[in-house]
């Protein structure tokens, strides 16, 4: 008679594909998962806690390190919040540098969700090129912002440096570079038998389920929900340009993976009009007071990051640092829907779900 | 529907105080004596805007008539009637107010004394006529609008004209709700601005609040009182409000023994179809916690939020996790941060922080604990 | 030389000069892994954009890997104490050393080889058979979850593949009608190279022979980002470098197998190019059969594992099947 047991792996919080800490236990039956618990918390920071301690200007460099593959989004939201409470309206040019900074955020983490996605399937040139292209986009925020990756860019009421002289025709010319670097991905990969084979089918759910579990951004879009709150929801100048929303319907990590390919391309769009629209001069700073204080109430606002809904909720009792800041973190809902998925599949599914929702374990902490 | 009304009496009413405050105050001004009114001892600046006062009227006329072509287009392109009636609104408020400023800084000395009193007097009136959590909401929405009068104070003339700019750049945004929000945040705030600083009444003051109310998601706000109120009764509700500092999102608060009976309606409900948590969390307001519910619709496309109070001592309230799946981990991490327990929850645990931690770190009294020390 | 050797009475001076052969054999071999590796690094780097190694050894970082191997034999032997000692510390000797005893059979040229084996092909397949009873071994024993389940991958895959590369060869003994290396060199010099003859086989040989040898995309003992390191994981220092070592001269005696079965050993591929020493022509044959394993390395995702079980049993055993069947059929009915 042979005995068989389930056995009780341990998959992070040190382990090639959970990029980053994030630690999942996993019961196995053989290979096939049973039951699947993550475990989270390794990168918890309190950021909402010290946040209660400082300044809104002081809050923003910790923002940069919540989702840190785009910072520029985590920069906006909380500049947002504070703008919707106090009313402030940001100078023309300065919307124009915070769109095409956060729009090169979403394509440099879309490039990096991209490159780590195949090389947890195996395949490690993809990952290189990516980040090349990813590099670019670094060196051209660096030039902006000073900073490579915690740009700490954004201001109340605006942005902290206007862009340097030439920067925008730098942004121009890379949006066609990396159209034509868009297509070498769809042709070294998007077609390969072994990479569909791992992705097509696997991880798929229904339209009510992603939505029942609060997911959003392309994991959500995979399923067909048209939704993005750029154009439904308008925030900043978005409504000045013409984009797709970029949906699938199967719901399978290949549509996740199609969704961010495409939408890096429409990203590109965005970019595109924004820097033909650049105004040629204008304040990068609203008048705002010295000190920044909220009126006394409530506010929460959520924007499209490239993993989703980043919200901010903002508690102000009229001090100059917030009574309570809630960050909606998109990757942390985002990933709750992981144990449902992994049971009944494989250790390399595993890797290949996990891969698709594509987290930043800074976020998912917070 | 009778909470707003009442909330737009109690306005109408403070204002009308406010009003009649000023006037007596300028009947005593014009009959030159000075009984009782401690901010007004400067006599010669009193006379000065007593006679300045017929200036300052031309000079509004004078204002309102550039301030017209400049909304024309603006109008044109937007369409909508009640934008219109808004948007010139807006504009004769402003043009109103900066007016006033000048005379008053023609006046000299008295117009900051008078500006730091006058503003105090309807958030306080409202205050004590409501004692609601209605009369709080517009205390903030006076305090924003104080805020706004002292910079517009600053720069009268040069203010003037650029937000006349602005407001026309608004109109001919696209996003209708958007230009309309930000329209009756600035008339309001114009008006206030206007019956605070100058301290008399105007006809147009009056006329103005009364649109000025109205927040674009109001009809909405109304139609999920309306469902509720048919389908559960009306003690359901504590309070619902339009959180005007968030982007006029209707505001819905549960009690607490309702709201997972509301949270289930607004899910189930074909009217309301709230089938997507946006975001949980929790905030504790040493008087009590609350939990604060974003929730959305992707069949209707509108969002809601909900709230709960609840017992700061006990905090114990229902898990959603049953109503929307993704409840899940953010109701874990107000119960690791906050100490909020979810009854009915599959899973509570302490989600970031791990089971050995000691206390709660987001509670106002959190006194970190450190082994070691 | 060796044959008579092999025919010669037993002495002191013939264990000396197999001894002496044999350790130039494995400095051959150790100079080619060494040199294996560091082509790897720098045709990868090359096609990632990277340079590979620079430093140790001039610009072409020739000595890098021999560094490589130092740190490896300096690092401290660690050994996890809920392991099974023995099997731990043998597993990597099991896997190690049938890599070096295919290498008896194969033909370098026509002068240079060790043993001419009449089953010299059934040698060659069933002593690398045994890589995998150390691969299993050493994932067992390490006692660790990551390592059984890479172990019991090695056993799976090794063991189906092992069928289809099998079956794919027969073709060519069929058209040799023996198994010694030697005869299949020899046939395809008066027919012309089996990788025309039996493209099939050649084609279904090789993807077997890339899950024989653990490489992407069929690298699952191993799957870095699933199973962090498979069956080795525990497994440092030299005793992990045994397991390399063992990767690396099958790479070796795989990349001669094929050279020796499909593209005609040390034959020029034309009559007039004959000018050439054969042992030039070995070499350039088997260099491209490496760089084409190093290429797919760094192109190819992974398979998943139940997906390359079906690959192996429905797919590539059926076509090597039909591939015999084809063979057969045909030398029976027109030659």
């Amino acid at each position: 008679m042979i005995r068989t047991e389930e056995m009780l792996l341990n998959v992070g919080p040190q382990h090639p594909s959970t990029h980053g800490v994030f630690r999942l236990v996993v019961k196995i039956d053989g290979e096939i998962i049973t039951e699947a618990t993550p475990v989270i918390g390794y990168l918890h920071r309190g950021t909402e806690k010290i946040a209660e301690d400082l300044q809104y200007t002081q809050i923003i460099p910790y923002t940069d390190r919540m989702d840190y593959l785009s910072a520029m989004t985590n920069n906006y939201v909380i500049c947002h919040a504070v703008e919707t409470m106090m009313g402030i309206q940001v100078p023309e040019r300065a919307d124009f540098l915070r769109v095409i900074a956060m729009e090169l955020g979403r394509v440099a983490s879309h490039l990096v969700a991209w490159g780590t996605y195949i090389l947890d399937l195996g395949a490690t040139s993809p990952f290189i090129y990516a980040f090349r292209d990813r590099e670019m986009i670094i060196n051209m925020l660096n030039e902006l912002s000073g900073a490579r990756l915690t740009f700490n860019y954004m201001r109340v009421g605006g942005v902290k440096w206007d862009a340097p002289e030439g920067w925008v025709d730098t942004v121009k010319e890379f949006i066609p570079y990396m159209r034509e670097q868009l297509k070498g991905y769809h042709d070294l990969v998007s077609g390969n038998e072994i990479f569909l084979d791992r992705v097509k089918g696997v991880g798929i759910y229904s339209k009510e389920e992603a939505i029942n579990y609060s997911l959003s951004g392309p994991n959500l879009r995979s399923t067909g929900v048209k939704w993005d709150l750029r154009k439904d929801e308008p925030y900043s100048i978005y409504d000045r340009f013409d984009f797709n929303v970029v949906t699938r319907e199967e719901g399978d990590c290949l549509a996740r993976y199609y969704v961010r390919l495409e939408e890096i391309e429409e990203s590109l769009k965005i970019l595109e009009q924004a820097c033909d629209q650049f105004p040629a001069e204008g304040e990068i700073m609203a008048k705002v007071p010295k000190i920044i204080k909220p009126p006394k109430g409530e506010a929460f606002v959520r924007i499209e990051g490239p993993r989703g809904e980043i919200g901010c909720y903002i508690s102000s009792d009229g001090k100059k640092e917030p009574y309570r800041l809630k960050f909606r973190r998109p990757s942390f809902y985002n990933l709750q829907i992981l144990p449902k998925l992994l049971i009944g599949q494989n250790i390399a599914n595993l890797v290949a779900i996990l891969g698709a929702v594509d987290i930043v374990l800074g976020e998912v902490d917070g | 529907m009778s909470g707003e009304k009442d909330l737009d009496q109690l306005k109408r009413e403070a204002v009308e105080k406010a009003k009649a405050a000023a006037l007596a105050k300028r009947q005593a001004k014009a009959a030159g004596e000075v009984p009782g009114s401690p901010k007004q001892e400067d006599k010669p600046a009193e006379q000065a805007l007593v006679q300045d006062e017929k200036p300052a009227e031309t000079a509004q006329e004078q204002q309102i008539q550039p301030a017209q072509p400049a909304e024309t287009p603006a109008l044109a392109e937007d369409g909508d009637d009640l934008a219109k009636k808004k948007a010139a609104a807006v504009a004769k408020a402003k043009a109103a107010a900066a007016a006033k400023r000048k005379a008053m800084d023609l006046a000299g000395g008295t117009a900051p004394a008078e500006e730091t009193q006058a503003p105090a007097t309807p958030a306080e009136e409202a205050e004590t006529a409501g004692a609601t959590d209605d009369a709080k909401a517009k205390a903030a929405a006076a305090a924003k609008a104080k805020a706004a009068a002292a910079a517009k104070a600053k720069a009268a003339a040069a203010a003037k004209a650029k937000a006349g700019g602005t407001d026309s750049a608004d109109a001919s945004d696209d996003d209708k709700a958007k230009a309309k929000a930000a329209a009756v945040a600035k008339a309001k705030a114009a008006a206030a601005a206007k019956a605070k600083a100058a301290g008399k009444p105007g006809d147009t003051a009056v006329a103005e609040t009364v649109p000025a109310q109205v927040s674009p998601n109001q009809p909405f706000l109304d139609k999920y009182r309306k469902v509720i109120e048919e389908n559960l009764g009306s003690d359901v509700l504590e309070d619902s409000y339009i959180n005007k500092l968030s982007k006029d999102v209707p505001t819905l608060v549960a009690k607490k023994d309702t709201y997972f009976k509301l949270a289930q309606f607004l899910k189930y409900n074909e009217l309301l179809g709230f089938d997507y948590l946006s975001e949980l969390h929790g905030t504790d307001f040493v008087t009590h916690m609350e939990v604060y519910v974003h929730l959305f619709s992707y069949k209707n496309r509108q969002s809601v939020a909900l709230k709960v109070k609840i017992d700061r001592d006990e905090p114990t309230i229902e898990s959603l996790q049953p109503i929307w799946a993704g409840a899940n981990w953010p109701e874990c991490e107000a119960y690791d941060l906050l100490g909020i327990k979810f009854t009915g929850h599959p899973n509570l645990h302490r989600i970031l922080l791990g089971e050995d931690w000691v206390g709660h770190p987001l509670r106002k009294d959190y006194e970190p604990y450190d082994v070691e020390v | 030389m060796v044959e008579e050797l092999l025919q010669s009475s037993p002495g002191i001076a013939n264990f000396g000069i197999f001894f002496l052969l044999g350790a130039v054999l494995l400095l051959i071999v150790l100079g080619f892994v060494t040199y294996g590796i560091l082509a790897e690094r720098k045709v990868m780097g090359y096609m990632q954009l990277r340079h590979g190694p620079n430093r140790v050894g001039g610009k072409w970082g020739l000595l890098q890997t021999v560094a490589d191997v130092l740190k490896l034999l300096l690092k401290e032997d660690i050994i996890p104490k809920a392991a099974d000692k023995p099997l731990f510390i043998i597993a990597p000797v099991i896997a190690f050393a049938p890599s070096f005893m295919v290498l008896a059979a194969i033909p370098f040229t026509d002068k240079f080889q060790f043993a001419d084996i009449g089953v010299g092909l059934l040698y060659y397949i069933a002593i690398s058979g045994m890589t995998v009873f150390g691969m299993v071994l050493g994932g067992w024993a390490s006692n660790n979850k990551y390592a059984l389940l890479g172990g019991m991958r090695a056993g799976a895959q090794m063991i189906s593949y092992e069928i289809p590369l099998v079956m794919a060869v027969l073709g060519v003994i069929l058209l040799t009608g023996s198994l010694n290396l030697n005869d299949i060199v020899a046939q395809q010099k008066e027919t012309a190279w089996f990788i025309l003859l039996q493209p099939v086989a050649f084609v279904v040989f090789f993807i077997a022979s890339i899950a024989e040898l653990n490489r992407t995309p069929f690298d699952l003992p191993e799957a870095e980002n699933e199973l962090v390191a498979g069956y080795h994981v525990e497994y440092s220092g030299f005793r992990w470098a045994f397991f390399m070592l063992a990767e690396y001269v099958y790479l070796f005696a795989m990349s001669a197998l094929i050279t020796v079965i499909f593209l005609g050993g040390w034959l020029p591929p034309f009559e007039f190019l004959g000018f050439i020493p054969g042992a030039v022509w070995f070499s350039v044959k088997f260099s491209a059969v490496v760089f084409v394993y190093i290429w797919l390395r760094s192109t190819l995702p992974r398979f998943r594992v139940d997906r390359l079980m079906e690959f192996g049993w429905k797919v590539l055993f059926p076509v090597a099947l039909a591939n015999i069947f084809l063979t057969a059929l045909i030398k029976t009915l027109f030659f």
